[in-house]
Formats: C-alpha cells, sequence, structure tokens
C-alpha cells in the first residue's frame, strides 16, 4: 500500500488538520484500511510514541497504526526539572507528533479515549467517535490517588502545584519559585512508592536549591517524604552538602513526614501535627495508573494494571499491552527509559501477532542521569529480563561520591546526548 | 577570537616547520597524542578508512571529499561550503569538533590545549606529499590486543536481529549519527565495532552502562548489531 498516495494516506493528513475532521472522520481507518490489522496506541509519551512508531516504522505500512493523545505538542516530564533550575529552555521540552503522522503514516487523533469495550475491542473517545482494534496499547502514564494528601486535590493544583505532569503546572511552579519572598520556604510533600521517575522528586530539590542559591540565597527548602529510603539518596545527600549546604530539611517517616496535611488557603503544611507557613508547596501525590487503564478493566488493587513481561500484555486482557509508569511489571523504575524500552519489546510482539514477522527475545534496560548542580550529573541504571512472573533485574550500576568534576561534567553531557536520542526515537 | 588567534598562532608555527616533521620532539609527542585518535583512525603506509577517514595528506584536502568514505551529511555539506583542511581549520576542528562542523559523527569532545593540539598536527604533518617510505599505518583495534578469537570476528551477524537489538542503542547513541555528549556508533567498520564490545564485556574499555550493556550480549549478538551498524545512517 502506498503511504502517500493512498486514500488513507489523505485521511490521516485530514486527521492532523483538525480536530473536528477528527472526530467525525473516526470511523474512516477501518473501512479505508480494510484487510489490514488495526492497532490502537492510547498515550503519545514514552511508551506510546514509541509503540506507534516502532510497529508503524517495522511493519511497512502493513499495520494501520492510530495514536491518541489529546495534547498537539507533547512536552517531556524528564528534563522538566532542568527547565525548572533554569538549565533548559521550555521550548526545548516541547515536541510535535508531525513527524510520526508523515514518516510512518501513523494516525494521529487528538482526543481523549474515555472508554475501552473489550468484547467489541473498541476505543471510545471523548469526542464522542470510536476507534476499532485488533491491539490496544495503552500508555496513559499516571494519575493521582484521591485523598492520599489531606487537604489536596486536582482543585487545588493551581495553588499547590504537583508539576508531575509537564505542561503548565511545570511553568506555573517555577514562577512561583521566582517569585518567593526573601528567606522564604519551598516545600515539597514527596509521594510514596510506587511513583513515577524515582530520583525525579530529589533532582527537582537540587534545581530548586540551584536557583535559590542565586537569587535567594537565605530561602528555605523542607521535604515532607513518606519513605525511608529514596533513589539515589547518597549521591543526592552528598551533593546537597557540598553545593547548598545548610538549606535543604527532609523530615522522614521517622519525624512525621509520612503523616501530612496541607492546608491550601493558608499556603500551609502540617506534619504530624505541626503546621508551618510556606511560601510555595509542591504537593506530589500518591500514584495510580492513567485513568484510562482501570476504565478498561485491566488494574489491579494496587492501582496498576499487571502484564505479561515477554509481550507487555496486560494479564487481564491479551489484546490490550500496556507500557511504562502504568504497567505493573516487575523491577523497571516508572521512568520514560523504562517505557521507550518496554515499548520496543510490545511492538515486536504486536508485530509478530499481527503479521507474523519474526519475534526474538525481549531486552528491557533503563538508565536515569540527574543533575544535582551544574555540571555534576549522576546516573543509576539497570539491564532486565523477563521470567514469568516479573521483569526482573539482571544488573546494574550506579555512579559513587566522590568522583572527578570532570567524570561528573561528562555524565550530565551525556544526559544532554540521551536527550537528543530518545526524543528522536520517539518523535523522529 | 581566542580560538581563532590560537588556531592562526598554530597555523604559523607548523608553516615554519618543515614538511617532513615527523621526527621532530614535538612529532614524536604529536604521536603520542594520536593514541586517542587512533581507534578511529589511520595514518601512514596502507592505512584505510576505519571509523573515520584515513588521515594521509589531510593538509590541503576538501572536507567531506575522500570519495570512498561515507562522510555524514554534514561533513560533506562542510566541504561544499569550501571547507578545506588547514593547519588552522585542522587545530580549530581538533579542539572543539562540533563547534566548527556541527552534527559530524567525529566522536571526540575537543583537545583543549594548544600546544598539544600543535603537537598533534605536526606529526600528522608528516604523512603528506605523497612520500613513498611512511611507517606503516596501525590499525585502530586488533583482536589480539583483548585476546579475540578470530573466529569471533568471523561471525556473520543477522541483520534483522541487530535491527532489533539496535532498539536498545538508539535510546542513547542517535540514529541519524550525530554525536551530542554519546557516541555516534553509525557506519562503523564490522572489526571495529564488534572488538570495541568485546573490549566493554570484558571491561577493558570502562563505561558502566556499555559494560552493562555488552555484558549480556552473546557474540553471535555483537555480530548481529556489526552487521547493522555497518550501515551508514543515509544509506539505503
Amino acid at each position: 500500500m502506498n503511504k502517500s498516495n493512498g486514500k488513507g494516506g489523505l485521511s490521516r493528513r485530514g486527521f492532523l488538520a483538525s480536530a473536528a475532521a477528527a472526530t467525525t472522520a473516526l470511523s474512516a481507518p477501518a473501512v479505508l484500511a480494510e484487510g489490514r490489522p488495526r492497532v490502537v496506541v492510547v498515550g503519545g509519551g514514552a511508551g506510546g510514541a514509541t509503540a506507534a512508531r516502532y510497529i508503524a516504522k517495522d511493519s511497512d505500512d502493513a499495520v494501520d497504526v492510530t495514536l491518541v493523545e489529546p495534547s498537539r505538542a507533547y512536552y517531556t516530564c524528564f528534563f522538566s526539572n532542568l527547565y525548572i533550575g533554569g538549565f533548559r529552555e521550555w521550548a526545548s521540552l516541547g515536541h510535535s507528533y508531525g513527524a510520526l503522522a508523515a514518516n510512518h503514516g501513523i494516525n494521529v487523533v487528538h482526543d481523549w479515549a474515555v472508554s475501552v469495550d473489550r468484547d467489541k475491542r473498541s476505543v471510545g473517545l471523548a469526542g464522542g467517535g470510536s476507534l476499532a482494534y485488533d491491539r490496544l496499547v495503552l500508555s496513559p502514564g499516571i494519575d493521582f490517588r484521591d485523598g492520599s494528601v489531606p487537604g489536596w486535590d486536582l482543585s487545588q493544583q493551581n495553588r499547590m502545584p504537583h508539576a508531575y505532569k509537564a505542561g503548565s503546572q511545570t511553568q506555573l511552579l517555577r514562577a512561583q519559585i521566582e517569585a518567593m519572598p526573601q528567606g522564604g520556604t519551598y516545600c515539597m510533600v514527596a509521594p510514596p512508592n510506587p511513583f513515577r521517575c524515582p530520583p525525579g522528586p530529589y533532582e527537582r530539590i537540587s534545581m530548586v536549591a540551584h536557583v535559590l542559591k542565586q537569587s535567594n540565597p537565605t530561602a528555605k527548602i523542607l521535604i515532607a517524604d513518606p519513605k525511608e529510603k529514596f533513589s539515589k539518596q547518597g549521591l543526592f545527600e552528598d551533593g546537597w552538602q557540598r553545593h547548598y549546604p545548610g538549606m535543604i530539611e527532609r523530615v522522614g517517616p521517622d519525624f512525621g513526614g509520612g503523616n501530612v496535611e496541607v492546608r491550601p488557603e493558608a499556603m500551609e503544611v502540617v506534619i504530624d501535627g505541626e503546621a508551618t507557613k510556606v511560601d510555595v508547596c509542591n504537593v506530589i501525590p500518591a500514584q495510580q495508573a492513567g485513568r484510562i487503564a482501570a476504565l478498561a478493566g485491566i488494574t489491579d488493587e494496587s492501582g496498576w494494571a499487571p502484564i505479561v513481561p515477554h509481550t507487555m500484555e496486560s494479564r487481564a486482557d491479551a489484546n490490550i499491552h500496556v507500557l511504562g509508569d502504568a504497567a505493573l511489571q516487575g523491577d523497571m523504575p516508572k521512568s520514560g527509559f523504562s517505557a521507550n524500552s518496554q515499548a520496543k519489546v510490545c511492538a515486536m510482539a504486536v508485530r509478530g501477532a499481527l503479521t507474523g514477522s519474526t519475534v526474538f527475545p525481549p531486552r528491557f534496560s533503563n538508565t536515569c542521569w540527574s543533575l544535582i548542580g551544574t555540571d555534576d550529573g549522576v546516573k543509576v541504571g539497570a539491564s532486565y529480563e523477563a521470567t514469568d512472573e516479573k521483569i526482573a533485574k539482571i544488573d546494574g550500576f550506579i555512579s559513587q561520591t566522590g568522583e572527578s568534576a570532570e567524570l561528573r561534567k561528562a555524565t550530565y553531557e551525556e544526559s544532554l546526548g540521551w536527550y537528543a536520542a530518545i526524543t528522536g526515537d520517539l518523535f523522529g | 577570537m581566542a580560538r581563532a588567534a590560537a588556531g592562526l598562532l598554530a597555523a604559523a608555527l607548523l608553516a615554519a616547520l618543515p614538511a617532513a616533521g615527523a621526527g621532530s620532539a614535538d612529532a614524536e609527542r604529536g604521536h603520542a597524542l594520536f593514541q586517542q585518535c587512533k581507534r578511529c583512525h589511520q595514518a601512514g603506509a596502507g592505512a584505510e578508512h576505519r571509523i573515520g577517514p584515513h588521515l594521509n595528506d589531510v593538509f590541503g584536502r576538501t572536507a567531506g571529499s575522500l570519495a570512498d568514505y561515507r562522510y555524514s551529511a554534514a561533513m560533506k555539506a562542510a566541504g561544499a561550503g569550501g571547507l578545506v583542511w588547514t593547519g588552522a581549520t585542522l587545530d580549530a576542528f581538533l579542539a572543539d569538533p562540533p563547534a566548527l562542523v556541527p552534527h559530524s559523527r567525529m566522536s571526540f569532545s575537543g583537545m583543549a590545549a594548544a600546544d598539544d593540539r600543535a603537537a598533534l598536527l605536526a606529526w600528522l604533518r608528516g604523512f603528506g606529499g605523497g612520500r613513498s617510505d611512511l611507517p606503516s599505518a596501525e590499525p585502530t583495534a586488533t583482536p589480539e590486543e583483548y585476546g579475540l578469537d578470530p573466529a569471533i570476528l568471523a561471525i556473520r551477524g543477522d541483520p534483522e536481529y541487530g535491527a532489533y537489538l539496535a532498539g536498545e542503542c538508539i535510546t542513547c547513541h542517535r540514529a541519524d549519527g550525530t554525536v551530542e555528549g554519546i557516541p555516534s556508533i553509525t557506519g562503523w567498520p564490522p572489526d571495529d565495532f564488534v572488538i570495541a564490545l568485546h573490549a566493554y564485556r570484558q571491561g577493558k574499555r570502562v563505561h558502566p552502562a556499555m559494560q552493562l550493556v555488552a555484558g549480556r550480549l552473546s557474540d553471535e549478538e555483537i555480530a548481529a548489531l556489526a552487521a547493522h551498524f555497518q550501515r551508514a545512517e543515509d544509506d539505503p
């Protein structure tokens, strides 16, 4: 089938041109693509964009791929802390879906997926249409758990931002930090496990400290943390001592860090019964799989969606695959790198199932870089394998305290290269 | 400005050297500095293109102009735009490769010291002028360095499997071959690729992520990846 001259190709361009056109033309792909197996991917982040791109690219147009994503431009959660720290321009985090449509013939539908009919194998859209699928890939990221931080719900996100889905929340948090009074207090309510990007809250603390050290050196940073330990803890605490001595206080669970209430109207944080007035309050609530996973009925009591490691298929429905943060998969951290890695395994399995292409053994890997201060980058990484029970860690590495400044700078520069490479792998 | 001045100074110094500078003390030091380059480049009698092009007669050559080497689009464009390798331009390129030619495949972060660059260029200048008495080119990498059985280099990799395995590589190494904090791995001769990955697998090349990745690749998987990355990014 010819991508540029076929009727399907023209229809796809139409989809891109207008959201309204997209919702009225929704039945079109199934008609035009008669005979081609249909894959619908929900969520255009690290997992979904990779899966859509690899299935389309590697199947050489043999599979009809539709990507459902409400945002017209994707702003990466990874590296959004660097924007808060002033190391990255906002625009540099934004990526268009244009190349996925133009280079790979993917139907990109800007809409919300609001339901899944597993018997009819159909996804319902907020705009009113529906999309039939042979295989559905859900990569919806995270949603927040109601009530996990008493006093906070989504209606308070403008007073007390989470900034844990990149976008206007990230920009708001940075603006609030810049507007803090001299000597003011930034407070983070850190999330319980498991959550997106395990080093993320602590890289953010580093970036907030970096900004305050320059513009507001008497400001304080307070972390209320329900966890005993956190990712790269030794590296972060060593870095905070070196770069931001005396600025950061972390209240762990032994001192009530897990017993927190917020009062958005009064801008107060109550830790173990003691109220503190703060100037910025960054509430990162407890998390669960993005809502569509629960609506599809494939999450368990944990709030995440269990998967079969060899294919990333849902354990509840073999026609649905779940990627990235939303998946309950075992040992991999919830990261963009992990989602990208899982998506390649999933794409191969989906193609194999639909077109009979070769299915090679699954391989998974992850590396998470974090920036602690200027040219002070650290990383943690591991390789993983599929077992019947879970995605299991094989081996790993982590940066060490006391590394040379030269190595830390090279690690940071490596992270810049990784960002360029993975975003090309997602959206190129 | 400072860089340009340093480059001109180096060029002036080089111009004062005899063409066959290979015997000078500076050139001796340049030979030692070339160890940083030799994983990719060869110079001398029998020099071949490897990961990078051979460096015989590089002075006076238009950038990206050797017909039998697969340059990056960026390097070819630089040559088409008039870039000719002289003492001054080579000095600027060695100081900061992407500053002179953005998006080339040259995986080198730069040589900061002007006197090091001058010494290296003095040594390289000895491989010009069509001399017939050049010392033999040193190999970029040999299986003997890592005790590799030559049979490992003889394995024919499955490019389809390599394309799948490469998914793990291109999360960090850009598929378009551009260098940005992480080396380019496209368009490599398979032998160099296989030897490099075995060197990581043996822990003799040091990088924690690469040792982790290579540590679980079989000989056949390394060969498959080499077959895949033999392609340059713009090969059909």
